[in-house]
Formats: C-alpha cells, structure tokens, sequence
C-alpha cells in the first residue's frame, strides 16, 4: 500500500522547515539543533546524546511496525512518542529496552550501541542502569509475591551490590520520593491502589539509577486526581536527577505537561517532530492536525473523520474498511 | 425544563454482599433524564457511575440489596420481570467500555445483531437483517451485507464499537445507557464514534446516559452533567457551566487536576488522597471533606444535602460563598 503518498505532506513554510518530515528525512541533527535554539539552547554545544535512533526499522512478516525512524534525545531533555494504537510508538520502547530485536538500524544509549542483544549478563545490567521502563498496567507489571521494599531492593542488589545498610537506607529515599508511607512500603501489591503500584514501579525503575525513564502510557490507567500527583511526582524526579524521560503517550495534555521535545507516530511512520509546545500549538502535518482536533474541550463538536481535512485517504480507513484489526 | 422525565431515579441505595458483609456502592441517588436529552455521569474508580447505570439496566449482581426508585415514564423498573424486563431493555439499551467482552465471539455480527429484534419483536429474519445492514450503514460501515457474515474477531475495536451502537439503536430505544463507549478507543476514533452517536441521537430524538471519567468530553457532548464522588451525587451542572462556573469544590479540583494541552503548568494541583469508594467514605459527614481544601467543622456534622443554585445542584454546604472563587482558585 503507497502508505508514503496517502499521506500528503504540505508544503513547509520557509521557518518551518526543520519540523516536517518528507519520506527521506534525513535532517535530524539539523531538527534537534533547532528544537533547541528554539528552546532556548539549553544544552551547550557538543554535548552527547544520551540516546540516538538511526533508521530504526521493525518488520513482523509483512507487517512494517516501525519505518526509519530517527530521533535523539540530548541530556536533561526528554522526549514524547506520541501516536495511536498500530503507530509503533510501543514497538519502539520494545526495541529501547531489549524486548525485540531491530531489522534494521542502531540504538545508541549513552554512547553504547544496544542494537544487538547483550552479550553477557553484566552487559545486560549495564544496559539497565542505561533505559528502564514503566509499563502502563500497574496490576500486571510487579511480582504478587514482593513487597514494595523488596522490589526495590532486588534491583539494588542486582546493580549496584551495596551492603544490607546501604541498600535500605536507599530504599527509604526511593519510596519516599515517590511518595508512598512506610507501611505501603511493606505492602504486598494486592493491598495497593493502582497509583500506589505505579509509584512502586517508578521506584523500583529509579533504583537502577537509568539515564533514560522510559513511561509507556504510565499514567493512563490512572484516576484524574492520582494521576495528576504521579505526574507532578515525575516532574520532582526529573527536578533532582539527571533523567531524561521517553513519555510514550497518546494523550496530549499529559504530553505537554511533562515533555520538551515530541516525535509523532503514525502507521510506524515519524511524520512530524519539534518542541512539545510548537506541534500541540501549531501542528503541521494533517495526521498531527486530526489528532489535536480530535481532543475533546469546551465547545468542542465530534466530527465523523471524512469531514475533518485530514481526507478519506487515510490508511487507517482502508485498513479498517477492509476489516483489518488495527489496534 | 417542567416536562416529565422520560427516566427518574429517586433515593437508589445499592449494597453488595463483600467478604460477607453488605457494602454501600450508591447513596441515595437521584436523577432525572429528560426525552431526547443527553446527561453526563462523571467520577472516578468508585464513585458508582456504572453502578448506577447497571442498577438503571436492572444489570446488579445476585445478592445485591436496592433501595428507591426507579422509573421509565409511567413504570417501576424494580418489579418488571421475563418479557416485561427484556421489553424494557429494548427501551433502554446499554453499551458497554469494551465491546469484546459484551459479544460472543464465536457468533456472527448479523446474528448478534438481529437477535433481539428476532426473538423479542417477532421481526422476520430478512427484515432483521435488512434493518441491521441498514443500520451499519448509518454507523458509517462500508459493506454492511458482508459484515454481517463476518465474527467480531474481524473488526477492528472502533469498528466493533460501532457495531454494538448500530444493534443498541435496532430496538429503536428511548435512553441509551453508554457506559465509557469510547474509553478504550483511540482519540480520533473517540471522535468518530462520538460524533455518530450525536448525530444518529438527534435523529431518533434518543435520549442518553453518558459514563465517563473525562470531564471534557463529558462536557462537551451532554446537555448536562452529574458528578459522582464516592457513591453519591455532587453536582448537577450545564454542561457548558461545568468548567466555567463549578457548584462543588470535587468538580472544580477535578478540572483542575487535568493537565491542559494548551499550556504547561508549573505543578499540577492534585487533590491529595484517592478517590474513595462509598463504602471507605465517612458516612455521616460530607464525603470529600477529607480531601477539599475549603471544609470546615459544620462540613462534617452531618451528609450535606444537594443545594439549589443557579439551576444546578450542589451537595456543598458552603456553595454560596463559595461560588466563583472555585474557578478563579483553579483557572
């Protein structure tokens, strides 16, 4: 399927030109560079990536997940991977963190290649001390078996082989700044509430000590009022720590609230990128432009999606006309 | 606003049997919905919103224990039984979060579909299934004949969402009970759907209960809006007043929690604790002093009652002096 044309890029104007993708994007650096004199400039100049994506490529048979997607995410900054369900926002994370194996291109976390799998067990504990994630099921993602404490401690012993003392009084720091009491910290996970599990896997990704956090839709399943204290939670973290955060998300304002940078995904495409502000703001490509519309707000009027601009040529239509599950 | 209500609810109380002792899931809610009119049901995990609704849809678990009313015009819905109960289902139909669990998959979409039109209204096979291509073609479905022969595995989640909303709409109800429809959509699908559930709403003069934990959309597509906190009503409101002009501290710190997409803000302001349920909630005193930033002794003295105001309702002893400083506080 011509998935390159159905999506028509418009014409960038002159200023904007850094910002939209054509089907050979190769500009990246030059888009960062931008993102950040647009910003302000806040890293100096030279300094590393912590990460850098290079024409990451994901097949599953025929089925193209992930299409040349480049990106990177300079120290201090962190990033929105922003998309729907199929746009291989999370098959990238997957890729991030290990859990599958690129077709094509090359990862590089803090000047290391993590393309290939690792190696050695320690090769792969490094790795960890590189990326950890958050999932977004906070039922699913901790051991039934384990207390808070005990989660936490299990990945300071496996990296960082402190003594008894060391490690606990690390383990009060952590589930202290992630805000749980002491008694949740001795709490098996079925005696916590959603938003205390997440905080226990935000501690227990913490304790690693990564570079990079990635949160893989880590705040949807959560109630309004929790989730606004997990997001000023993440934001504290950032504050006190040099971590960067990949915030996997389909929802927006959670993407401006806690983001710098954004890449937008769709149908394993990147189709525009910039700085969170400027593509919420003003988004230029007609996908990132249905997407805005389609957050609902005061006054806001639902439209069936031929009668928004974006055009009936949306692959997704077909796709799902055709009756192909798409999520 | 003096036309009788098309579905009244008076005074629900709902226990359910947990680890042996009976549990409150709703106080005393009352509601109206009026023909035609599209009323949001907003709260968190454990506010009762989709308790209420399957208490409406006579869908409560064995051993639940109900209290008060409920009403379709002239009928108590609580003593309706066999062909009467599933007559009114007809009326009333319900959509559910996530369609996949409300379908069995090993049964076709036309078969599914036409069920109730078959067995319940005697509609002959052919003309059932005419009316359900019909009716996909209305949800936007391409292709309606073929999908009929088609399982639900073969669709997509909007897809089969709109499939459950065409089949909710055959029995041409009166109120559709739409239980977070669209929660576990994508947004621009979200939109879709809702914009099909608006226009075909409109031209069946079809009524609506709409669930949802999102303030926005509720607020956006319904005439008026009901906020649940812990098993009970807080706040009726206009819609379009919801966020502009909030009668409960709860509705206003609720808007107030949801980052804005169109600006960063320094810090969130979280409402500190967690939703709780009616259960967890103090019983004889106002149940979200515990975590509203404006209680005061009298706040906990006793349940408040639900306050006149400006056409709305406000279950907050303090909502007249306190009326517009919520906004401002939060804006």
């Amino acid at each position: 399927m011509p998935e390159n044309e159905s999506v028509p890029v418009p014409a960038p104007a002159a200023d904007r030109d850094p910002r939209l993708l054509t089907a050979d994007a190769t500009g990246h650096p030059a888009a960062a560079g931008a993102s950040r004199a647009a910003a302000g400039g806040s890293p100096g100049a030279g300094s590393v990536s912590v990460l850098e994506v290079k024409s990451l490529r994901k097949e599953f048979g025929d089925l193209v997940a992930v299409d040349d997607a480049t990106f990177s995410i300079e120290p201090g900054r962190s990033l929105a991977i922003v998309g729907e369900s199929g746009s291989g926002k999370t098959t990238i994370a997957r890729m991030l963190v290990g859990l599958e194996r690129a077709t094509r291109g090359t990862i590089t976390a803090c000047g290391r290649d993590r393309s290939r799998p690792a190696r050695s067990a320690r090769d792969r504990r490094r790795r960890g001390r590189e990326i950890q994630i958050v999932f977004q099921d906070p039922y699913t993602s901790l051991d039934p078996r384990q207390t808070a404490e005990r989660a936490v401690d299990e990945i300071l012993r496996l990296h960082h082989g402190w003594e008894a003392d060391r490690r606990q009084a690390r383990i009060e720091q952590l589930i202290e700044l992630v805000g749980l009491d002491s008694r949740q910290a001795r709490a098996l996970p079925r005696a916590l509430s959603g938003g205390q599990r997440q905080r226990v896997a935000i501690a227990r990704a913490l304790a690693a000590e990564p570079q990079i956090l990635i949160l893989d839709e880590s705040v949807a399943a959560l109630d309004v009022s929790i989730q606004a204290q997990v997001l000023n939670l993440l934001a504290d973290i950032r504050d006190e720590t040099t971590v960067s955060y990949i915030l996997i998300s389909h929802d927006l304002a959670v993407v401006r609230q806690l983001t710098d940078d954004a890449i937008v995904m769709h149908r394993g495409k990147l189709v525009e990128r910039g700085l969170t502000a400027q593509v919420l703001d003003d988004p230029q490509h007609p996908y990132t432009q249905r997407l805005r519309a389609s957050v609902p707000r005061p006054g806001w009027k639902p439209t069936r999606r031929q009668l928004v601009p974006a055009g009936p040529a949306d692959p997704e239509d077909q796709a799902e006309q055709k009756g192909e599950p798409v999520d | 606003m003096s036309t009788d209500p098309l579905l009244s609810v008076s005074d629900l109380t709902v226990l359910l049997p947990v680890e042996g002792e009976q549990r409150a899931v709703l106080r005393d809610v009352s509601l109206d919905i009026r023909a035609g009119e599209a009323v949001g049901l907003v709260g968190e995990s454990g506010s009762g919103k989709s308790m209420t609704a399957r208490a409406i849809d006579r869908l409560l678990p064995k051993g639940a224990q109900v209290h008060g009313q409920i009403r379709l015009r002239d009928s108590d819905v609580m003593t309706l039984a066999g062909s009467q109960l599933r007559s009114y289902r007809n009326q009333v139909a319900m959509i559910f979060q996530d369609p996949r669990a409300h379908v069995n998959p090993v049964r076709r979409i036309g078969d599914f579909m036409t069920e109730a039109l078959r067995t319940n209204l005697g509609v002959s096979p052919a003309d059932a299934a005419h009316r359900a291509a019909d009716m996909l073609a209305q949800v936007g479905i391409e292709d309606a004949r073929r999908r009929l022969h088609q399982y639900p595995h073969e669709l997509s989640g909007g897809m089969l969402q709109r499939v459950m909303i065409a089949a909710a709409l055959l029995t041409e109800p009166a109120l559709l009970l739409a239980d977070e429809p669209t929660t576990a959509l994508d947004v621009t699908t979200q939109a879709e759907v809702m914009a099909i559930m608006d226009e075909l709403r409109h031209q069946y003069g079809l009524a609506m209960l709409f669930i949802t934990h999102d303030l926005e959309l509720a607020a956006a597509i319904c005439d008026r809006t009901i906020v649940m906190y812990a098993g009970q009503v807080v706040e009726v409101r206009r819609s379009e007043l919801l966020h502009s002009d909030p009668l409960h501290p709860y509705t206003a710190a609720l808007a107030a929690a949801r980052p804005d997409i169109g600006s960063k803000a320094a810090r969130l302001q979280a409402i500190p604790g967690r939703p709780l349920s009616a259960f967890e909630a103090p019983a004889h005193e106002c149940a979200f002093a515990p975590r509203c930033p404006y209680a005061q002794d009298a706040c906990r003295d006793g349940v408040p009652p639900l306050i006149d105001l400006d056409g709305g309702l406000s279950r907050c002893l303090r909502v007249g002096e306190l009326r517009g400083q919520l906004e401002a506080a939060h804006a």
